[in-house]
């Protein structure tokens, strides 16, 4: 790409063809970045359809209903749901703290919230493992339970919320709030009435997030939860001993569940924002 | 329920708000920090020896090493992607082709890693779409460094674009245009107009790419074969030791994978776009947070 020379440039005669020109570089970059997504996104995310239909309707049937398989199913899903409830109050609580109160130390504390996005998975599911596992110093030992489960999804979901209610609730306007209370509204009215509906969009949109994350972990559930069959073992690490044991048609049947769970609990969402858009306007 | 609770009855205000306080530390408290306060004393617990023996470990050290090769290489190869991403999505003066571009640079954040490395490994292993033709080759991918850098390449895949895209829209074309009317190549253009004004952008996603890369587990573990002193990164050596009895050494390789997070936590809060960053301390309003997921 070598540059006309500047004269022309400066009499505006260049221009029309250097914008055509800069457009045809957005182009071929979009072309170059679609291929390789294509080469190391599509392509592989093709192979695993394609496969779990290598066995045929009945087989990958057989994958997916086989009593260990619903098991790890339902306790994914029960486990994740159980765990975005309990996000969604925990993040708006600690948005609210974050954003309406004051003390020494906040910062910290808000710079702490992005811990569980720094911590390698494994490592947080041997932290939680050494303080709620067998040589427990609180007495509380978890480990190979379902409440492990919950602990460690809750851990490397924890953020989600908090970082979707934030700005939101940073940009509120008072206002209202103090109007309701001088109409003689209590806290918690006010919240309910007023608050809480301006944030729910964005409680919806961090659970969403939160709801893929846990839905597909791995990392810090394997080592906490003991992967016992029927009782703690979440469809990840199933899809992962389905693959050590070499058995990748059925591995590919189970991911295309787990990856229709999660794009349905998005699409479900986007669906519910934009209801709540237009009742907006 | 908060300092905007009417002069009348500051008290009950004053309560609850401590007690919102209270309960929202003591949550996280019991979540973050006791267990990674745990992670430090059960490592030095059995005293710095065995630490030190853990650490000079040949097993832990190449761990170590691969750790450090795998993400120098897939973050630059990331961030360069994740700039041209962006540039193609903001500066074609089009739009037809950007979504499909966008889902596909972010299903990998809506996939279970377990997952990717499936999807990897029926592409690029030996039975794979390509990797039969690829070992004929000579080009060994899967249980081997390649796909291991493929994987943590993917898993990675939009930090950087998604950062760099709304200072792209932000910044605007006039100076851009300003350049090239001037006479500057496209190149010029982009090394000393645009590469300055999105610097910040890049800086914060090429953090959050770091992190993911270094903590990446499951895609690894399914695409490296974890094959001990071979193809065994600091994370998949945190596992083997843990199931093998040796606590410690686990412990180890964890507390060093943690100090590397809560660096790269001081380095998210240096970086991270200051509008967001007021929003969080409460200096101004900002935009909505879409950047960490």
């Amino acid at each position: 790409m070598s540059a006309p020379p500047p004269a022309e440039g400066a009499l505006g005669l260049a221009v029309p063809a250097r914008r055509a020109r800069r457009r045809r570089a957005g182009w071929l970059g979009l072309g170059v970045s679609t291929s390789y997504l294509t080469v190391i996104v599509l392509l592989p995310v093709a192979a695993v359809v394609w496969k779990s239909t290598g066995g045929g309707g009945g087989e990958f049937w057989a994958a997916v209903s086989n009593p260990q398989a619903v098991a790890t199913l339902k306790l994914t899903l029960i486990a994740s749901v159980v765990v975005v409830l309990i996000n969604a109050v925990f993040g708006t609580l600690l948005a609210w703290v974050l954003v309406r109160d004051r003390f020494r130390g906040k910062s910290v504390v808000n710079a702490l919230i992005d811990l569980p996005f720094a911590l390698p998975t494994i490592v947080a599911g041997l932290t939680l493992l050494a303080i709620y596992g067998p040589r427990s110093p609180l007495g509380a030992n978890v480990a190979y339970t379902r409440i492990a489960i919950g602990l460690a999804l809750l851990f490397v979901t924890m953020p989600f919320v908090v970082r979707a209610v934030q700005p939101v609730l940073h940009e509120l306007d008072r206002d209202m709030e103090e109007a309701a209370a001088t109409l003689g509204a209590g806290p918690l009215t006010t919240f309910r009435r007023i608050v809480l509906p301006t944030l729910a969009p964005a409680i919806l949109s961090g659970a969403a997030l939160a709801f893929g994350k846990a839905v597909g972990e791995f990392g810090s559930v394997v080592l906490i939860t003991g992967n016992i069959p029927f009782q703690t073992e979440v469809a990840s690490v199933h899809i992962f001993g389905l693959i050590e044991t070499d058995e990748p048609t059925r591995a590919a049947a189970m991911s295309v569940v787990l990856l229709a769970v999660s794009l349905a609990a998005l699409l479900a969402i986007d669906l519910l924002e934009r209801r709540g858009r237009r009742h907006e306007r | 329920m908060s300092a905007s609770a009417p002069p009348t009855r500051p008290r009950p205000g004053l309560r609850a708000r401590l007690a919102l306080r209270s309960l929202a530390l003591v949550y996280l408290g019991m979540l973050l920090l006791l267990p990674l306060g745990m992670v430090f004393y059960r490592t030095f617990e059995s005293g710095l020896g065995a630490v030190w023996d853990a650490m000079s470990d040949p097993a832990f050290t190449h761990a170590f090493k691969l750790t450090v090769i795998v993400v120098a290489i897939a973050v630059p190869v990331n961030t360069i992607f994740g700039i041209v991403c962006a540039l193609a999505l903001v500066r074609r003066g089009s739009t037809r082709g950007n979504g499909l571009l966008n889902a596909a640079i972010g299903l990998p954040l809506a996939l279970s890693p377990v997952i990717v490395g499936l999807a990897l490994v029926l592409v690029y292993g030996k039975d794979g779409w390509l990797g039969g033709w690829l070992l004929d080759h000579g080009v060994r991918i899967v249980f081997a460094l390649p796909g291991m850098v493929l994987a943590t390449i993917v898993v990675s895949l939009p930090f950087v674009m998604r950062e760099v895209v709304p200072v792209l829209r932000e910044i605007g074309t006039d100076q851009e245009q300003a350049a090239s009317t001037l006479g500057a190549s496209g190149w010029q253009t982009f090394r000393r107009i645009t590469l300055p004004a999105i610097r910040w952008g890049v800086a914060y996603g090429v953090v959050l790419t770091t992190a993911r890369a270094l903590g990446e587990y499951g895609a690894v573990a399914v695409v490296s074969g974890k094959i001990a002193g071979r193809t065994e990164t600091l994370t998949l050596h945190v596992e083997e030791r843990f199931v093998s009895f040796e606590p410690v050494a686990a412990y180890t390789a964890a507390l060093v994978l943690a100090v590397l997070a809560v660096l790269t936590l001081l380095a998210m809060n240096v970086f991270k776009p200051r509008t967001r960053k007021e929003a969080a301390d409460g200096d101004r309003s900002a935009p909505g947070d879409e950047a960490v997921r």
